[in-house]
């Protein structure tokens, strides 16, 4: 299935029948309002061209100006942008909330940060790292690109997606404001009872916790159905499953894991606050509930949570090795069996988390075998990506740096991961520094440096200029050293005994040494983020204009223009081909027909990607905003009252109405 | 780099289109799979019932860890819940004359079944409020009682949010919009429907049953 890309492939479109079903949109015998015929009096792209075509579109598909536009906007992009800007905002805030713990520790008996102080530090720092920035990042990303990248013009429910961005938004602005007034959670990133229970943190510190859980899940499960019916429903004609990009592959395979696993963390959470509110006994054993109940739920949703971060990660991946290395990936087909099989794989290890709380032994063997299962499937895309640029003529560009940055990184984190994965060398181990070491030594080999990969790769989509190539060899030096020197060392503090979660430590244990190399460390890598905001900064002020294809890459979000017009495409493409700009370099095909004055986009088949349906899709709306803003009265006034359930649907069963009522002048929208 | 006669910056011109199919006779909306908001309904109706499931899941662990089951209370009564789910087994009968209707785009026969099914779902809300009051216990005596009610909780937070959508489109079913993509939605709407009798069948036989039997 692989080969080399030359400048003369061409792949033929196949015929009519293979790329529309024809079939009747009313169901058999049925005289349907949904075959009238087009109304005649209505623009359409097969009567008009070129730069009219452009600004049309641009007029039907845009954005209104001013405060109210901003906030009614449906356009992917802006919502995508938005959750993008925020997500990394919250990455620096979860990374200066790091940056105060390690000066801390850089010494022994520094009395620099109190003990308070720091059990909120540590568990804002989890907390914002992983349901603040490590799950929207991927789906913020999602939301941008995979319209795109299948070439339609909007996500599916692109109000459910503006409303989702306002709530994790709500969410996120909620615990940090929380934080800021000294009443920041202190309990953990997984907030274990019973030390977030009523008993031992009385106070909202913890209730904080648990809502912001509700907020940022409800976000995530939201935009992960949208993606989900994005890449099932709204593909280009001709795109069928094999040829589906491999990142929107990878958003697909994570956006049906956050479906499957984000429940059970608002299950715990919803019971937490329960418990911690109304006196339910969940987790009280003095009435029968049980502690270990929490983390069986915590788990379920936190294992297959690495993968959610990992995920989208290995999209970045695969695009910026396939475009850098200048041939088709190697292996797709087991690339995508592995993300299906990571996918599913990743609900089952949850409780290697819980090795330590006395389990069977039966049940410890059987976790840590699919533990060590899993490495199976990962090791495979590993080695498909070297394939793919051992085979190709890389060209080693700031994302691709980044990119075999990963490589090394995430491969060390693999190994002490598969260390972990044994019951003994964990108990040893356990809550100490060597896990700090190892799930950092994932999580940003695994996330954070596809993250800065990603933004090399994407800006000029995103903004139409190129980052600095000079600045970004600077960050990644800078980012690599950083990272190993703040994170290699813990893995020996660790070994020698020091336990997470310490606000302080002895002289005389002998840490401090290395703890000071960690905090060095952690200086140049937060000096990498400074050089890396600063080459955003200036590279969106003046940096040299990208054009639609800056990197000559072969997946369609390339095909439109940098940045793309409201509408991303004049004509919705068809697909012939994996990388379609590289098979079709001198004219693209496309399909005509569709409105020029309503959105209308294509609906297609799922398996083979035939065009089925030109159906219409959301104007832009307030009442998403309005449906937010009630949704955060009531999830906050629940802290206060349970009454606020009862009086706080009033307003959002006011604005779901708003929501669903079509305008007068809008018919056909939903 | 791409072809194309002027080439501004560094990624080259956008590509010229050859138009290769013509949507303009394409339907503008379909029934069933066929439609984006019917994947919409499926992916939330997985997600909650990934959420009814581990609630259930979490009902067995207190069983495992208890032992004993029901705790310190008697079962609950089986008249008003054994009432409500026989109101929702009958429900499933006008709720697929509201789905084949809504297909047939027949809007005096849509109005009617959907009527109906806004009652039957008022006095569904009616029985579950009686239905509430013979558990013969409190969420705040112990982790059973907890757990009961959870599980009550989560069917009547999907209940309402069912009848909700359900007056909705009865009203607008009497509008003007009442026409179109809107028979489709009713079919959407008995959808989401089928999943709430679906996911209350294992919820009755855990809380009412399953207590006498252990």
């Amino acid at each position: 299935m692989t080969r080399a890309i030359t400048s003369d492939d061409f792949d033929a479109v196949p015929e009519v029948t293979r790329l529309a079903t024809g079939e009747r949109g009313g169901l058999p015998g049925v005289q349907s309002e949904a075959d009238a015929p087009p109304n005649p009096d209505e623009l359409r792209d097969d009567q008009v061209d070129g730069p009219e075509l452009s600004a049309r579109l641009a007029k039907t598909w845009g954005t209104d100006q001013g405060l109210i536009g901003a906030l009614s906007t449906v356009d992917h992009k802006i919502i995508g942008r938005r959750y993008i800007v925020t997500a990394i905002i919250f990455l620096f805030l979860g990374g200066l909330s790091a940056v105060a713990m390690r000066l801390q520790l850089a010494q022994p008996e520094s009395t620099l940060i109190g003990p308070d102080l720091y059990n909120q530090l540590f568990t804002m720092h989890g907390t914002t790292m992983m349901f603040l920035f490590g799950v929207p990042i991927g789906e913020a990303f999602a939301v941008y690109l995979v319209p795109l990248m299948v070439g339609t013009r909007n996500i599916a429910f692109p109000r459910l997606n503006a409303y989702s961005y306002y709530v994790y938004l709500f969410g996120g602005l909620m615990i940090w404001v929380a934080f800021m007034l000294n009443i920041g959670p202190d309990v953990g990133w997984f907030a274990y009872v019973p030390l977030s229970g009523p008993e031992f943190s009385p106070g909202k510190r913890a209730d904080f916790w648990a809502q912001m859980i509700t907020f940022t899940e409800v976000a995530g499960i939201a935009v992960a159905i949208s993606v989900i019916t994005t890449v099932f429903k709204l593909r280009a004609p001709g795109m069928t499953l094999d040829r589906i990009p491999l990142f929107v592959w990878a958003e697909l395979v994570n956006s049906f894991v956050i479906v499957f696993a984000l429940p059970a963390v608002v299950t715990a959470s919803a019971m937490l606050i329960l418990d911690r509110l109304v006196g339910t006994h969940f987790f009280n054993p003095a009435e029968g509930g049980d502690a270990l109940l929490y983390q069986h739920l915590f788990w379920f949703f936190g294992h297959p949570e690495v993968y959610i971060i990992f995920l989208p990660a290995t999209g970045w991946v695969s695009a910026i090795v396939v475009t850098f290395a200048r041939r088709q990936a190697f292996g797709y087909i087991p690339l995508v069996l592995s993300l299906i099989a990571t996918g599913f794989l990743s609900f089952g290890l949850w409780v290697h988390h819980m090795f330590t709380t006395g389990l069977p032994q039966l049940g410890a063997s059987f976790f840590t075998a699919s533990s060590m299962l899993i490495a199976i499937p990962n090791g495979i895309q590993i080695f498909c990506w070297i394939a793919t640029l051992w085979d190709g003529r890389p060209v080693f560009r700031a994302p691709l740096l980044f990119v075999i940055g990963f490589f090394f990184i995430f491969v060390a984190g693999g190994l002490s991961g598969i260390m972990l994965a044994s019951v003994p060398l964990d108990s040893q181990v356990h809550d100490t520094f060597f896990v700090v070491a190892h799930f950092h030594y994932v999580l940003i080999g695994g996330n954070v440096f596809p993250l800065i990969a990603a933004v090399y790769y994407w800006f000029p989509k995103f903004t139409g200029r190129m980052m600095s190539e000079r600045i970004g060899r600077w960050h990644f030096g800078l980012a690599f050293i950083g990272f190993n020197v703040a994170f290699f060392p813990m893995h020996i503090t660790g070994l020698m005994g020091m336990p997470r979660r310490v606000y302080t430590y002895l002289p005389e244990m002998g840490w401090g040494n290395l703890n000071m190399l960690s905090t060095i460390g952690a200086a140049i890598f937060f000096a990498s983020f400074v050089l890396f905001l600063y080459n955003i900064v200036s590279s969106a002020r003046r940096g040299p204009l990208a054009g639609p294809n800056p990197w000559d890459a072969g997946t369609l979000e390339w095909a439109a223009a940098s940045p793309p017009l409201p509408q991303n495409f004049d004509r919705i493409p068809v697909v012939t081909n994996r990388e379609p700009l590289w098979a079709h370099r001198d004219a693209l095909p496309v399909v005509a027909g569709l409105s020029v004055d309503n959105r209308e986009q294509i609906v297609s088949t799922i398996t083979h990607g035939r065009a089925d349906l030109k159906e219409s899709t959301p104007e832009p709306s307030i009442w998403p905003f309005i449906a937010a803003v009630a949704t955060a009265i009531l999830f906050i006034g629940s802290m206060f009252t349970p009454w606020a359930i009862v009086w706080g649907s009033i307003p959002l069963i006011v604005a779901l109405m708003g929501w669903f009522w079509p305008k007068p002048s809008m018919e056909d929208e939903r | 780099m791409t072809a194309g006669p002027s080439k501004p910056p560094a990624g080259g011109a956008m590509l010229p289109h050859s138009i290769v199919l013509n949507a303009r006779q394409m339907p503008s909306y379909a029934y069933g799979h066929r439609s984006p908001i019917w994947w919409g309904t499926l992916g939330f109706a997985a997600a909650e019932g990934m959420g009814f499931a581990l609630a259930i899941g979490a009902y067995f662990y207190l069983v495992f860890i208890n032992g004993n089951w029901p705790l310190s209370a008697p079962a609950p009564d089986l008249f008003w819940s054994s009432l409500f789910t026989l109101v929702m087994l009958a429900s499933l009968w006008p709720n697929h004359m509201a789905k084949r209707n809504g297909g047939r785009e027949d809007l005096a026969k849509s109005r009617r079944d959907l009527v109906i099914m806004s009652v039957i779902g008022l006095v569904l809300l009616g029985l579950r409020i009686m239905e509430l009051g013979s558990l013969h216990v409190r969420w705040d005596q112990n982790a059973y009682g907890s757990i009961l009610w959870f599980l009550l909780g989560l069917h009547t937070l999907h209940l309402v949010t069912d009848i909700g959508d359900t007056i909705v489109l009865t009203a607008l079913m009497f509008t003007r919009h009442g026409h179109g993509k809107r028979f489709s939605d009713i079919g959407d709407n008995a959808f989401y429907w089928y999943f709430v009798v679906a996911s209350w069948a294992p919820i009755y036989l855990l809380v009412y049953w399953f207590p006498r039997w252990w």
